[in-house]
């Protein structure tokens, strides 16, 4: 694991106007990631985690502070220069999976590839199965969002994200809407993701699935509240192992 | 992202509405159906009058005797007799614009053959009137000749309806004789059928002679009724009647204070006044279904709304995955004008077919042009493009952190 730095923020605000009202969703948030690290972010409802994800994902800039991504500061940049950021060195997983309905899996996980013009179609599909293939999806290429299980369309979601080969992850409350067997089974997939050296960020509020991670930052009301490496961190494959067998989804 | 690839995500948009898109693509086939129809009769009708005016003879010019007023009274104009054979004389003479010219007497009455009895018109006129003039060719027999004008010669020429109604049983009349009045006349040529004349007259329903032949022995005149005559291509025909004006008041001897004594009319001037009308119709046509093509536009502008506010979340996931904004307003301008494009052939097909169902059932004739149709593709193209735009440039405009966030 190098130590470069993948992700620096300094005291980075973000602040909504609502009408005459300001929000203070991020009071001045400062932290680095190294390249290769697993990081969750942890805190209760409205405490800024999305807020700092989607600042993390170039999707929002930040009112204040300084970002660099691979050393390059975000703020700088225009529109059409985040939207190439976002599709060359991102990769999302949301929550609620946002796959295109009625479009089979593997041309969701082309999408990416598709606003990448020096891909060309072959290419396109070829990576896109060897990411399905690499959630464990390999048989599943056809199939559209409405004939799988939240587990596997969070699966196809993952692949989507992986395919461009992206320097990090981000993922928000990416198990919220799993059972556990399902959340286990995804955090073992960004597990082995990671021991390939894929940089992780992983939003959740569910302390369970912070101690797959290697570290875990602690957001209060829009402030980092504590930064610790996780001490004994868990394989999130021996806990799936663990689980008694009679559920079997 | 490359036209390929915005022309299958645009297409996979529209498979998943299909009712929906062709709903959409409804006005606008409407809309192109009805321009390509309307304008196909318009153009339709525009060509046959032209084509029925040419067949009368394009470069043909008709001089008339004018009524001037003569004590305080208009007279009738077949009464009027002011053209002479000096004014022939001097026409064929001194003008340069005209090719042939040829005096017209004409007359009516009873045409007799057997049993058989017509009334028609016989008009005198000299042998350039068929082929200079009028371009009329003969179906049998032969023409009379300048010689048959000098002598007065007994002869004629029968129309297609007189040979019917003289010779019901398919004889040819040929070599036979016919009375005109008491007046017996030698058959020696028939002429073949020209129909109907723009106005609505039978051009068949007359018998042709010498000249001379109707002004001596019928008609015992030494006044003309007309003056026909040709100019030597449709574009001379302007400077032809000018020419033949000067000509005539100076045979007339008229001060330049008086008004003429004749009126020149040529064929030119009528094809032009019907075209005019019937470009009219044409455009008014094109109008009314430009319109209903404007509501389909409206219609597309409609539907793209909707489709953008239905798929915010799909825009937004695009967004955060690398779509730029010209990325999303190109796909769902692509889409509107694919939209717009398929209704645009779908109508030009239904267009055409129901011109000529038009045609067949109707009998009116149509002209499907190839710039109606160009046109209809252009304006397509355009109605894509202008109502799509503005539904793809909000999409475009979008958040994409809203955007994702939409339920
Ligand atoms: N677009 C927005 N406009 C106004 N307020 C916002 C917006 N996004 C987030 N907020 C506010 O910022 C705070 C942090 O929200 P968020 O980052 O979504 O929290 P979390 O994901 O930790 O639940 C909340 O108080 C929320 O209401
Ligand atoms: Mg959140």
């Amino acid at each position: 694991m190098s130590n470069q730095k993948i992700l620096e923020l300094k005291d980075i605000k973000r602040e909504f106007r609502m009408g005459s009202e300001i929000v203070r969703a991020l009071k001045g948030v400062t932290f680095d990631v190294a390249a290769g690290e697993f990081i969750t972010i942890m805190g209760s409802s409205g405490s800024g985690k999305t807020t700092l994800l989607n600042t993390l994902g170039c999707l929002d800039k930040p009112t204040e502070g300084t970002y660099l991504l691979d050393g390059v500061d975000v703020r700088k940049l225009g529109r059409n220069e985040l939207a190439r950021l976002r599709n060359h060195k991102i990769g999302f997983v949301f929550q609620a999976y946002n796959l295109l309905p009625r479009t089979s899996a593997l041309e969701n996980v082309e999408l990416p590839l598709l606003y990448n013009q020096t891909i060309s179609a072959k290419e396109r599909k070829d990576r896109a199965v060897a990411a399905l293939e690499a959630v464990n999806l390999g048989d599943r290429l056809d199939h559209t969002p409405n004939q799988l299980s939240g587990g596997q369309q969070q699966r196809v979601a993952i692949a989507r994200a992986l395919v461009n080969e992206p320097v990090m992850i981000l993922a928000d409350e990416a198990t919220g809407n799993l059972d556990s067997r399902s959340s286990y089974s995804i955090m073992a997939l960004f597990q082995e993701l990671n021991a390939k050296g894929k940089t992780i960020v992983f939003v959740t509020h569910e302390p369970d699935i912070a101690s797959f991670s290697s570290r875990t930052i602690m957001l209060r009301d829009g402030r980092v509240m504590k930064d610790s490496a996780n001490e004994n961190r868990k394989s999130a494959k021996e806990v799936l192992a663990a689980l008694p067998q009679t559920e079997d989804y | 992202m490359n036209f390929f690839n915005l022309l299958r995500i645009a297409l996979r948009a529209l498979q998943r509405n299909k009712l929906r898109a062709f709903l959409t693509m409804l006005g606008i086939i409407i809309g192109v159906a009805s321009v390509i129809a309307m304008v196909a009769i318009g153009q339709g009708s525009k060509q046959s009058i032209q084509q029925q005016l040419s067949g009368m003879g394009s470069n043909m010019i008709i001089i008339r005797p004018n009524s001037n007023i003569s004590a305080g009274a208009r007279l009738d104009a077949t009464s009027v007799q002011t053209l002479t054979l000096d004014d022939v004389k001097a026409l064929q003479k001194q003008a340069a614009h005209l090719s042939a010219v040829t005096p017209l007497a004409s007359a009516k009455g009873q045409a007799i053959y057997g049993n058989n009895n017509w009334p028609t018109t016989i008009q005198g006129v000299n042998p350039e009137y068929l082929d200079s003039i009028r371009q009329w060719p003969l179906q049998d027999g032969i023409e009379f000749t300048d010689r048959d004008v000098q002598s007065q010669n007994k002869v004629c020429l029968l129309g297609q309806t007189v040979i019917t109604n003289l010779f019901p049983n398919g004889e040819n009349p040929v070599g036979k004789y016919i009375r005109f009045g008491k007046v017996p006349l030698l058959v020696i040529g028939t002429l073949t059928a020209k129909g109907e004349s723009a106005f609505g007259q039978d051009q068949d329903d007359v018998i042709l002679s010498p000249f001379t032949t109707v002004q001596r022995r019928i008609l015992s005149t030494i006044y003309l009724q007309n003056i026909y005559a040709s100019a030597i291509d449709e574009n001379s025909t302007t400077a032809a009647t000018d020419e033949i004006s000067q000509i005539l008041r100076t045979s007339h001897r008229l001060k330049p204070t008086d008004e003429d004594d004749f009126a020149v009319r040529t064929m030119q001037e009528l094809i032009n006044t019907f075209s005019s009308t019937s470009q009219l119709l044409t455009v008014l046509l094109a109008v009314i279904s430009g319109i209903s093509l404007l509501v389909g536009g409206i219609g597309i502008m409609n539907i793209m709304y909707v489709s953008v506010t239905e798929r915010t979340k799909e825009i937004g996931l695009r967004m955060s995955i690398g779509a730029r904004g010209i990325d999303i307003l190109l796909q769902f301008l692509t889409e509107a004008i694919l939209i717009s494009i398929t209704g645009g052939i779908i109508g030009v097909i239904l267009g055409i077919t129901s011109a000529k169902l038009v045609t067949v059932f109707l009998s009116w004739p149509t002209l499907v042009t190839e710039y109606s149709i160009l046109l209809s593709f252009l304006v397509c193209f355009i109605t894509g493009v202008f109502f799509g735009y503005y539904p793809a440039q909000k999409a475009s405009r979008l958040d994409p952190i809203e955007a994702l966030r939409y339920e």
